[in-house]
This record gives structure tokens, sequence and C-alpha cells, in this order.
């Protein structure tokens, strides 16, 4: 009787703190968003992240919890430090690096379902995902994966490790058709039942746009690039979250989404340029100024 | 399940949320609001616990791993670095800009 009211409880009562930490970001963010309560938000979305993390622990049906906290302790643990001892100065490449990873983290959600997928229909299986969730897991990889690997050029150039900016004839067309490539192959994942070669071939494909976008941006314009890929990481997660039908995931994800646009755009024009100027500026005549 | 169109609510509804938040954030926070939101969409963490949690076989323990490695460096880094940024915003009055440009 008790274990019964638990297993009919339980879920439900994990649900309730995916809205409470729903509920603290949207609070915590606004509070962000005003010089006087700033430094309050952030504890409150901490508080958030704390809840959904812990209530997700005690989800029925999870094996591996010790790696799943190994991995949490480490990743995090390593991520604490290196946040703590970073300069004041260097934040902007630390948010980059953070945000890169995250990004990863959705694609790596969205390339775990399609490998699912991809199993069931190796195996003769039809219909492995239902065609809304297909679509959103395959953009998801797209938007994560770019978010990932122009996170991390972009880290790399604020840490100064990239300093020169990396220009060759015909990148543009070149990034387009790379990019065209991606989105072929996500079409073929979504089309046809799913197969390993074309997920690798896809996400790899994913990885080379981010790089082959941010390369040929300015170090002085990354602030603005780094706020971009925080959106699409944000609509990423979202996607994902839809997947894999968290509540959490699609509401914090679709709220940093809206949310770091508009900001990329208030950032692009404190600095009187549009964004289309710092994404492709270097192409252009009117080369804008090399870190 | 969440219902297709339910999905779309949703998404409507947290979009214009996002936005409306965000609609008159002075310059100064600019960077630790970006930081902020960085932190926030660390929530990722979640679903790559309940990819790993569902995993079978190696490739997905692998992948499943990677993504709660990468998950959990979003979420702490993120809260540490939004934390560090924000305690220059102590009194009631704007503080320091240091973290305002890279």
């Amino acid at each position: 009787m008790h274990a019964d009211v638990l297993t009919r409880w339980l879920p439900e009562a994990i649900r309730a703190c995916y809205l409470i930490a729903a509920l603290l970001f949207i609070l915590g963010l606004k509070r962000m968003s005003s010089p006087r309560t700033a430094r309050g938000g952030v504890v409150w979305a901490g508080v958030g992240m704390l809840l959904a993390v812990l209530a997700t622990l005690l989800l029925p049906g999870m094996h591996h919890l010790g790696l799943i906290v190994l991995g949490i302790a480490v990743a995090g643990g390593l991520a604490w430090w290196s946040g703590k001892r970073v300069a004041m100065t260097d934040m902007p490449q630390m948010v980059a690096l953070y945000n890169g990873m995250g990004g990863g983290a959705a694609a790596a959600i969205g390339v775990f379902e399609l490998v699912g997928a991809a199993r069931v229909a190796a195996m003769g299986g039809v219909d492995a995902m239902a065609p809304a969730a297909l679509v959103l897991a395959v953009l998801g990889v797209l938007i994560g994966a770019v978010s990932f690997s122009g996170s991390l050029i972009a880290f790399a150039k604020l840490q100064g490790w990239m300093d020169r900016r990396f220009v060759f004839p015909g990148q543009q067309v070149f990034n387009v058709l790379i990019l065209l490539l991606a989105v072929v192959l996500g079409g073929v994942l979504i089309f046809a039942p799913p197969a390993m070669a074309v997920i690798a071939g896809f996400l790899l494909a994913a990885l080379a746009f981010g790089l082959l976008m941010t390369l040929p941006i300015g170090g002085a314009d990354m602030p603005v690039v780094i706020s971009l890929y925080n959106a699409l990481t944000g609509l990423a997660v979202a996607f994902e979250g839809f997947v894999l039908q968290n509540e959490a995931m699609i509401i914090a994800g679709t709220v940093v989404g809206a949310a770091g646009t508009l900001l990329t755009q208030l950032m692009a024009k404190a600095m009187n340029r549009s964004l289309g100027n710092v994404l492709f500026g270097s192409f252009g005549a009117a080369a804008g100024e090399a870190q | 399940m969440i219902d297709g169109f339910v999905a779309l609510y949703i998404f409507m509804l947290a979009a214009f949320t996002g936005y409306e938040i965000i609609a008159r954030v002075p310059v100064i926070l600019h960077t630790p609001l970006m930081s902020g939101s960085n932190f926030v969409h660390g929530i990722v963490l979640v679903g790559a616990m309940v990819a790993l949690g569902h995993a079978d076989g190696p490739l997905d323990i692998a992948i499943g791993f990677i993504a709660v490695v990468l998950a959990a460096g979003n979420a702490v880094g993120g809260y540490v670095v939004t934390e560090r940024m924000l305690e220059m915003f102590k009194s009631s009055r704007p503080g320091g800009a240091n973290g305002e440009k890279g």
C-alpha cells in the first residue's frame, strides 16, 4: 500500500519540482535584469537547478546512478575550480566555454535518441520516434553542435590561442555548402530510417559549420557571438526537452532562447553594429577591427 | 505526454516571457545576464541524466556520460561565473563594470 502510493505520486512530485524550477529560473532571470536585485537572481535560479537535479535522481527506472553522480561530481568540480580561479577580465571566454558544453550536451542527448531510433530501425522496427520528436531531435543536434564548436572557437580566440582571423577565398560559399550538407543529412535522418553512418556524418557536418562560421570573426566581436550561441544553446535544450518530454527543459530553454536573441541584438546595438555585420563583416570590404 | 499543440503553446508563452524579462536591461548588465542565462540552460543536465539513466549498452552509456559531463560543466561553471560577476553589484547602486567587456 505504502509503496503503491509512492509509485503513483513520485512522478507527479518530480514534475512539480520541475514546475517550481522553471518558475525560479524565470524569477531569477527577471531579478538579474535589474542592478538592484541582480545578485539575488542567480541564487534563485541556482535553487531551481538544485531542485530539478535532485528530483531527477529520484525518477523511477533510472540506471547508472553511480555513473551519473560521478560525472556530475568530476565535471562539476572541475568547472567550479576553473570558474573560481579565472581572472575577472577572462570571464567572457569562460561563459563561451560553459555555453559550448551546454550546446554539446544538448547535441549529445539528440544523438543518443537518434542512435536509439537507428537501433530500432536496424532490427526492422518502424516508427522508432514520433515524427515531431524526430524533427526536433535532429534540429537540436544541428543547433547544439554548431553552438558547441562555435563556442569553443570563441573561447580559444578570447583566450589568445588564435590571434589571426582565418579568412580564405570563397569561404562564404564553402560555409554555406557545409551547412547545406548538414541540412541534407538531417533531412535524410528525418525521411529515411535513421542509420548510424548518417548520424555520424550529420554530427560532423554540423560541428564543422560551427567551427567555420566562427573562425573569421574578430576577437572584439566575440561577446556578441557568444551571446548568439547562448541563445542557440537555449533553443537546442528546448528542442531536446520536447524529445524527452521534459517541461523544465522546454521552458528554461525557450526562455533563454528568446532572452538570448534579444540580448544579442541589444549587445550588437550597444557596439553600433548590426548582427549581420558582426557575423559576416569580415567577408565584406569594410572588414571590422581585428583584435 | 505533451501533445504537439500544447508544446507549441509552451514554446510561444515561454518565448514571450524570455523576451519581456530582458526588455529593459541596462547595458551594464548585458554580460552578467548573458552569463546568467547561460547558467539557466544548464538545465540540460536534467535531460543528460535521464539519457544516461536509460542507457542500454556501451555506446549509449558513452554518449550519455559525455552529455552528463558537458551539462554539469555548463550548470556548475555557469553558476560560479555568474555569481562572481554579480558580486560587483553589492549595494543598491550599480557597482563597477569590470566584467562588462572582454
